[in-house]
């Protein structure tokens, strides 16, 4: 985050490995979690939406890049899994009455299992032939819940779940909403960036960067891609399961492969292999959209035109934009927003007196 | 959102300072909509989308809601669920009192929403069969032929042209919810009638149906098909009954397979027979339509190809329906309007029929669906033409399934 680490001189292995091994950084971590949690008294329920909305693709954004950004292995089928917890957490809460505090790690559970088994393929393919073994996991999985009538119950595949309650206080507008999707965002968060700078995440990197170099060191391919798997699914899961709660179904055409496609754009965005990026990158294809519906009417005002007349037009208009700033921000920094933000950080380092 | 709150100032300021006249026009009333003239089904989405926005200009025309000017938002929502999302929120925060809700999944994750806000929406032709009843699901207003109604509607017409105990129908359906969605009623009806019924299911996404066809027409050796497919999937199934040589007066297609897209993709020499429900009246035979045909020579315009077609009219139909809902509102319950005097508004329609352009839609508390009412209509040399009255068919057995839905959860 925003430091200036000039004049930090580590003098332990302990404190070179720390989290944040600059004491300014912890200032500022501490500093960005009061302002998020001050942030419902500035903004109004609209705008609570787009931030719950960044927020629910935030956790799916990290999952997905433990395993394609830190793992290496492209996955398809993310929207999938994040359907496994979506019904796993509705079946528990609307069946069985279970509370979201049981749900959300019970979809993650569930999902992690059912990711383990569909990365069994990635020990024997790699890259785009493992793509298209786990676009299978989006279809079978699909398939599954649409056709087993106690998965989806019943023809129109959708469960609804009551309010979700915290002990008595029902979670039912968008500013308590927020703060059933801000803490598991933020544990998700930190618990990523434990696990890549882990024995487990450097195990992760090096079977990236060349899994026969990283077996010859004495990395288990083996359980490390499905550790991979298994993580990244459940945080696919969770993120499902805290879709279910957020709008009170769980149906899977919120997860088709349009969905895992839109994660697989955020993580490329944001930065592979980064944790921040994850969500620089969920930022970036959620509030883009949003925004660009406001600068089109912009743009229709500023000639004169109303909106209705030429509707048509701005909608493709917004399309053609979205797409061209994409393309513009991988031309620029083909490794992501992640790498922006760096090269602004190190700009700034021994700013003003650089050298 | 500064230069809104510099606005409201000057608003204020202007009351302050000048007594004007400005207190004399009434206050616009914000009423809004989701649409998706881009994403998975905007084809549909263009020509829908103006129809809805055209009743309310053309409303707005004439003085207004009882001179109170409609003010209509429209939010893009690329038929996604968390654009919906969105899409709602920008709405409610906006002060709208009725919304259209757009998409069968968006209306899903929405409804829970609309409870929380009271504020009612419409759903005609989307969402879930089951929310007919009123007293479950307050706030949402399907406001024309559930699924399930148009089943019944199928069914009734194909009773009513010599299906006899025994009759081959065959259900070929999209493989997704809302395809699916009407098994439980047609299973009933078979059994209640003693046909022998099939399902056939077209996986997504769906431009391939030569082996269902096959199925249909040779093995089963159908005497009826329902047909309920979406996007391009009716123009082929069309084509390939053609090819199959069974007679296409034969099959009827619900609601999204009845456009004229989907006779022009099939070819309308090869669709010639295929028959269709609609829930709003098609052409621009209609004094509403003729209205606004009118409205754009007004101004000088050409009205544009899509007016009085299929998608147009339902767009019409929504318009009218929300105009009219905030109409009977402000009447009965007076100032200021709300979302649950809109709602109470829905609920005290009688026979609304915009002179033959809708079924008599009569909606009750329970009754959220205006009576279930369908036509059926025929692709007949270039044009669907209407072969039926407004009809229905089946209403108990429609009414007693939604019970039982509505009691499961």
């Amino acid at each position: 985050m925003i430091n200036r680490e000039c004049g930090v001189f580590q003098t332990t292995y302990r404190g070179d490995m720390a989290l944040y091994p600059v004491p300014l950084a912890k200032a500022s971590y501490g500093l960005l979690l009061l302002v998020l949690l001050a942030l419902p008294l500035a903004a109004d329920s609209h705008k609570m939406a787009i931030i719950n909305l960044i927020g629910l693709a935030s956790v799916g954004a990290i999952g997905l890049n433990i395993l394609t950004g830190y793992t290496g292995q492209v996955s398809l089928g993310h929207g999938a899994f994040m359907m496994v917890g979506s019904y796993t957490a509705a079946i528990l809460s609307a069946r069985y009455g279970m509370p979201f505090w049981i749900g959300l790690p019970a979809g993650g559970a569930v999902a992690a299992a059912v990711g383990a088994f569909f990365g069994i393929p990635s020990l024997r393919i790699k890259g785009l032939y493992l793509a298209i073994a786990t676009l299978a996991a989006q279809f079978i999985i699909e398939w599954c819940i649409n056709h087993i009538t106690w998965i989806g119950g019943g023809a129109q595949s959708s469960i609804y779940v009551p309010t979700p309650t915290f002990f008595g206080w029902e979670i039912n507008n968008e500013y308590r909403r927020y703060f059933l999707v801000l803490p598991v965002c933020v544990l998700a968060y930190v618990a990523a960036q434990n696990l890549v700078r882990s024995r487990v995440g450097r195990a992760f990197i090096a079977i990236r960067d060349r899994d026969v170099a990283a077996e010859i060191i004495g990395v288990d391919i083996f359980k490390y891609k499905l550790l991979s798997f298994a993580v990244s699914s459940f945080y696919a899961g969770v993120a499902g399961a805290l879709w279910t709660y957020y709008l009170k179904i769980a149906n899977y055409e919120h997860f088709i492969l349009s969905t895992s496609i839109s994660y697989l754009a955020m993580i490329i965005i944001g930065g592979l292999g980064s944790v921040l990026g994850s969500v620089f990158g969920a930022v970036f294809i959620t509030l883009l959209p949003i925004v660009l519906v406001y600068v089109v009417e912009g743009i229709a005002r500023l000639f004169g035109f109303t909106y209705f007349t030429i509707a048509d037009f701005l909608a493709n208009l917004r399309l053609i934009i979205y797409g061209g700033l994409i393309i513009l921000f991988l031309a620029i920094e083909p490794e992501g927003l992640y790498r922006m933000w760096g090269s602004i950080k190190r700009y700034f380092r021994l700013w003003p007196f650089s050298y | 959102m500064r230069p809104k709150g510099w606005v409201a100032v000057l608003v204020v300021a202007a009351f302050v300072l000048g007594p004007s006249g400005a207190a004399d026009a009434k206050h616009p009333i914000k009423i809004g909509g989701q649409c998706d003239r881009t994403g998975a089904t905007k084809l549909i989405g263009v020509e829908l989308c103006p129809g809805v926005t055209d009743y309310i200009r053309l409303v707005n025309k004439k003085g207004g809601v009882l001179g109170h000017p409609l003010e209509y938002t429209e939010v893009e929502h690329e038929y996604r669920v968390d654009r919906g999302v969105e899409a709602y929120e920008r709405l409610k925060r906006d002060g709208v009192i009725a919304t259209l809700d757009y998409g069968t999944p968006i209306v899903y994750a929405l409804s829970p929403r609309h409870m929380e806000d009271k504020i009612p929406a419409i759903t005609p032709g989307f969402g879930r069969a089951d929310s007919l009843d009123g007293e479950v699901w307050p706030y949402i207003f399907s406001m024309a032929a559930s699924y399930w109604s148009q089943v019944g509607g199928a069914m009734q017409y194909i009773k009513d042209n010599g299906a006899k105990k025994g009759a081959k129908i065959a259900y070929l359906y999209f493989d997704n919810p809302a395809g699916r969605e009407g098994i439980p009623i047609i299973e009933r009806i078979a059994k209640k009638e003693g046909y022998q019924l099939r399902h056939f299911a077209v996986p997504s996404p769906g431009l391939e149906m030569g082996p269902q066809v096959i199925d249909i027409t040779r093995r089963l050796k159908a005497d009826w098909v329902v047909a309920h497919l979406f996007g391009r999937s009716p123009s082929v199934s069309v084509k390939e009954f053609q090819k199959a040589g069974f007679p296409l007066n034969r099959v009827i297609s619900l609601v999204w397979g009845a456009g004229e897209a989907d006779a022009e993709a099939a070819g309308w020499d090869q669709s010639q027979g295929y028959l269709g429900l609609q829930f709003a009246a098609v052409g621009r035979d209609l004094p509403v339509i003729k209205e606004i045909i009118q409205m754009y020579k007004d101004e000088g315009k050409e009205a544009p190809k899509y007016v009085g077609g299929v998608y147009y009219n339902r767009g019409v139909l929504i318009g009218a329906i929300l105009t009219e809902g905030v109409r009977l509102g402000l009447q009965n319950f007076g100032e200021p309007l709300s979302g649950e005097k809109v709602k109470k508004g829905y609920e005290s329609m009688k026979n609304f029929s915009l002179g033959g352009f809708l079924p008599p839609m009569t909606v009750t508390p329970q009754d959220h669906e205006g009576g279930g009412w369908v036509r059926i209509y025929q692709v007949k040399g270039k044009e669907w033409v209407p072969v039926t009255e407004w009809i229905r068919g089946y209403r108990e057995e429609v009414i007693k399934l939604v019970n039982e839905a509505n009691k499961k959860k």
